[in-house]
């Protein structure tokens, strides 16, 4: 538990650190037509190039070094829903200029916009899962 | 093109907290870091074992206080409109429900372990993000 809040926490920092948390950027970064802003590129060469190694220790693992059952994604299934799914997650990220993460940990700093932004993402999440039922 | 080498450092620097995080996350909680995720399965309250998607949203709550205590934490002034955001909330709640992930769980967590399903996603995503803004910027 405490692990995950310092997890939570570390994320946080590294996406106000990195600039993930200010729309401006993100719309920089997607502008690749215009005065394009290559920074927020280097966000997923770090994450991801640290990660790599963890989630390739873990491939052949069951089990964390906590003993807690090790669970990775086994959906390999490129379908309609995934690319639908991603394209409308696009168009919102490009519109706001937030995802998830950046609108959790600007709750405080931004607390109208990004309180709006997550109170429609949620309700968009119950919308979808309603009529997925 | 703009090139900022101080922005581009610190994107660095923060994408590898971001990864240390992830990487914190799996190997003791065998959990992915994937906020749109985390948030999703948050809300359902059929769930047992739910402590650490709490845990972790808190921690990612107060982390602009915690980064207060090193550093300024950066002046933001979002103009974008009330109705834009909630139409954009809208949209990255259904899609990334839909495609079972965001930035982090796709972007950087499923092409950490070379899912092909991730780097389809993420490509798609950067794409749709990158002709929004070309139809908002240079179109309207």
């Amino acid at each position: 538990m405490i692990i995950a809040l310092i997890a939570g926490l570390v994320f946080g920092l590294g996406l106000i650190l990195s600039g993930m948390t200010d729309p401006e950027n993100i719309h920089n970064f997607l502008d690749i037509s215009g005065n394009w802003d290559p920074a927020l590129m280097f966000v997923m060469v770090g994450a991801i190039s640290l990660s790599a190694f963890a989630f390739f220790w873990a491939k052949s693992r069951s089990q964390t070094i906590l003993g807690e059952p090790l669970v990775l994604p086994v959906n390999t299934i490129i379908d309609r829903h995934l690319i639908l799914g991603a394209t409308l997650f696009g168009i919102g990220w490009g519109l706001a200029g937030f995802c998830p993460g950046p609108a959790v940990a600007s709750i405080i700093s931004q607390p109208h916009k990004a309180g709006l932004f997550l109170i429609s993402m949620i309700v968009g999440m119950l919308v979808f899962h309603r009529f997925k039922k | 093109m703009i090139w900022d080498t101080t922005a581009i450092w610190q994107a660095l620097a923060g994408g590898l907290l971001i990864g240390f995080a992830a990487s914190v996350l799996l190997i003791f909680n065998g959990k992915i870091a994937g906020i749109s995720g985390i948030v999703g399965q948050a809300l359902n309250r059929s769930l047992h074992g739910q402590g650490w998607r709490y845990a972790f949203l808190i921690g990612l709550i107060i982390s602009p206080l915690i980064y207060g205590f090193f550093k300024a934490v950066p002046q933001i002034s979002i103009t974008t409109s009330d109705t834009i955001i909630i139409i954009a909330g809208l949209l990255v709640g259904i899609g990334t429900r839909m495609g079972n992930g965001c930035t982090s769980g796709h972007g950087v967590c499923g092409i950490a372990r070379l899912s092909l399903r991730s780097i389809v996603a993420t490509v798609t995503f950067m794409v749709a993000g990158a002709v929004t803004v070309y139809i908002l910027r240079h179109m309207i």
